[in-house]
């Protein structure tokens, strides 16, 4: 399959390498089409490639080396290893690989829905993916050509069909997205950056109570004692490195971050 | 309560504020519900309409302006815990711990600031207000939204500060609080609709684009989910323009 291409008459924007397979994702109309709810797990390739034919008309035809690619100056090479940047983009690049993580989260739990999900719980959680996807495609629209490429996730630590699992895990992303853009604010720059991350964090923490009281309703577990200080009443604030070293794991694509701010 | 008066109190110390709170006048305080009127009340907050709130962004007006709300939800929800017949058994460990976090924001707060941390101001409730808990719950919600977005508002004023972190790791837990609030209400965690009561404290959270992004036309996405991924947030003027009719 190596070699094979999603094709449709867009340009080509981007390539993603799944083991030796690769797949692509194309503009339309010379925008990127890559917003829609796509699972990028490995794993769940074949619905990857429906989900990719919904949405952009593709079909699929052999080798990458066509006249389209040649007289175009992308494709952005796949990437098995991503520099998050310098500066104020270097922030904005690690906002985005944790959307990525979070919006490939929440497709997959959507696409695949556990055991037992309720009508309730499929509609929180479908927000949620949609919230994701948003602070996804805000990310990649406002970098521009600065922004890192996709990321390649792993979620082979996820019961996709088991409740807690999911709920565990959307718990575990959500606080780490919290305790992220918490650290993350002062190492910014440019207050109108500060200002958008700023509406985005509470939009997460909105996400983290919810998602924990759907875990333990009616308890303190919203804001519990195990994720906000009892003494200061703080939500935690944690530096990109701890951030990245938690969210490793779930990500293929190794991420460094060695050249943010600090 | 004479809002007219405070609106002219608020513009003898900053003269441009007659926009702004025109605005709210008109399109948010007047537009009111009954049922939000009538839970507001004539409380004491003309500690908040001095000159330092309304014009100097300074990180200690900033500090005391964030503990002078923290104080009045530490109030709120002490007074709230403590009232008979308020709370219901099965929703009382969730007040106790929103409760426990605004008493250690007002002491780390006051802590950060030392001699210079504005005094608690005497608040006042409407009578029903710790009788009834579907008015207490509205107000908790009214609360707990306009804090965060009263310290978003904030954010730029600590730019790149340390004290910044701790006002974000504040504002994230009041989010949390928030969207427990608006579940137990029936509402969603996110401010969704574009008709939410009470109006002033949803005033301008409307927005569909971010940063010259048409966030719709870009995702697909509905213009509700758009609207709920972001938090808006109100300057100090605008926080004081909606607090003070409904403290």
């Amino acid at each position: 399959m190596s070699g094979m291409r999603i094709y449709n008459s867009g340009r080509c924007l981007r390539q993603k390498r799944t083991g030796s397979f690769t797949t692509i994702m194309f503009s339309k109309n010379g925008m990127e089409n890559t917003t829609k709810d796509r699972p990028v797990q490995s794993a769940d390739r074949r619905l990857f490639l429906r989900y990719a034919g919904i949405a952009t008309g593709a079909i699929l035809i052999q080798s990458c080396v066509d006249k389209d690619s040649m007289t175009t100056p992308l494709p952005i090479p796949g990437a098995t290893t991503v520099d998050l940047g310098t500066g104020d983009p270097g922030i904005l690049n690690y906002a985005y690989a944790l959307e990525q993580l979070e919006a490939a989260f929440y497709t997959q739990v959507i696409a695949t829905p556990y055991t037992g999900m309720t009508d309730a719980e499929k509609t929180l959680l479908t927000e949620i993916r949609d919230h994701e996807i948003i602070h996804r495609d805000f990310f990649k629209a406002a970098l521009g050509t600065a922004a890192i490429a996709g990321l390649e996730v792993n979620f082979s630590a996820i019961n996709f069909s088991d409740r807690a699992s999911v709920l565990g895990a959307a718990k575990t992303f959500e606080d780490l997205g919290v305790a992220a853009y918490n650290g993350a604010g002062k190492l910014i720059k440019d207050v109108n950056y500060l200002a958008l991350a700023g509406k985005i964090v509470s939009v997460e923490a909105r996400h983290a109570a919810a998602i924990r009281s759907l875990l333990s309703p009616k308890t303190a577990s919203f804001a519990g004692d195990d994720v906000v200080a009892v003494a200061t009443g703080l939500d935690p604030a944690m530096t990109p490195l701890s951030v990245l070293t938690a969210a490793q794991p779930f990500v293929k694509t190794t991420i460094t971050a060695a050249n943010l701010p600090k | 309560m004479n809002l007219f008066k405070i609106f002219q109190d608020i513009e003898a110390i900053d003269g441009d504020a007659t926009e702004r709170l025109a605005y709210y006048s008109r399109r948010s305080l007047l537009g009111l519900g009954k049922k939000a009127l009538t839970v507001s009340a004539p409380v004491v907050m003309a500690s908040v309409l001095n000159e330092a709130y309304a014009q100097s962004t300074s990180v200690q007006d900033v500090l005391n302006f964030a503990l002078t709300l923290e104080y009045l939800e530490d109030d709120y929800y002490q007074k709230g815990n403590a009232a008979a017949n308020l709370i219901p058994a099965a929703d009382k460990a969730i007040f106790t711990q929103i409760g426990k976090h605004e008493t250690a924001h007002v002491a780390l707060l006051r802590g950060a600031l030392g001699a210079a941390a504005v005094a608690k101001p005497t608040f006042k409730y409407a009578a029903t207000t710790f009788t009834d808990y579907p008015t207490f719950l509205l107000l908790a919600q009214a609360f707990e939204d306009t804090g965060v977005r009263a310290y978003k508002g904030q954010a730029g004023n600590l730019l790149g500060m340390d004290v910044l972190t701790t006002a974000l790791q504040i504002h994230s837990v009041e989010a949390r609080h928030a969207s427990e609030v608006r579940r137990l209400r029936g509402l969603r965690g996110w401010v969704s609709a574009t008709d939410e009561m009470p109006a002033a404290v949803y005033a301008g959270e409307g927005l569909t684009t971010q940063a010259t992004v048409d966030l719709v036309a870009l995702t697909g996405k509905s213009a509700d989910r758009v609207r709920e991924a972001f938090d808006e947030p109100l300057t100090r003027e605008a926080v004081l323009a909606i607090a003070t009719p409904y403290l």
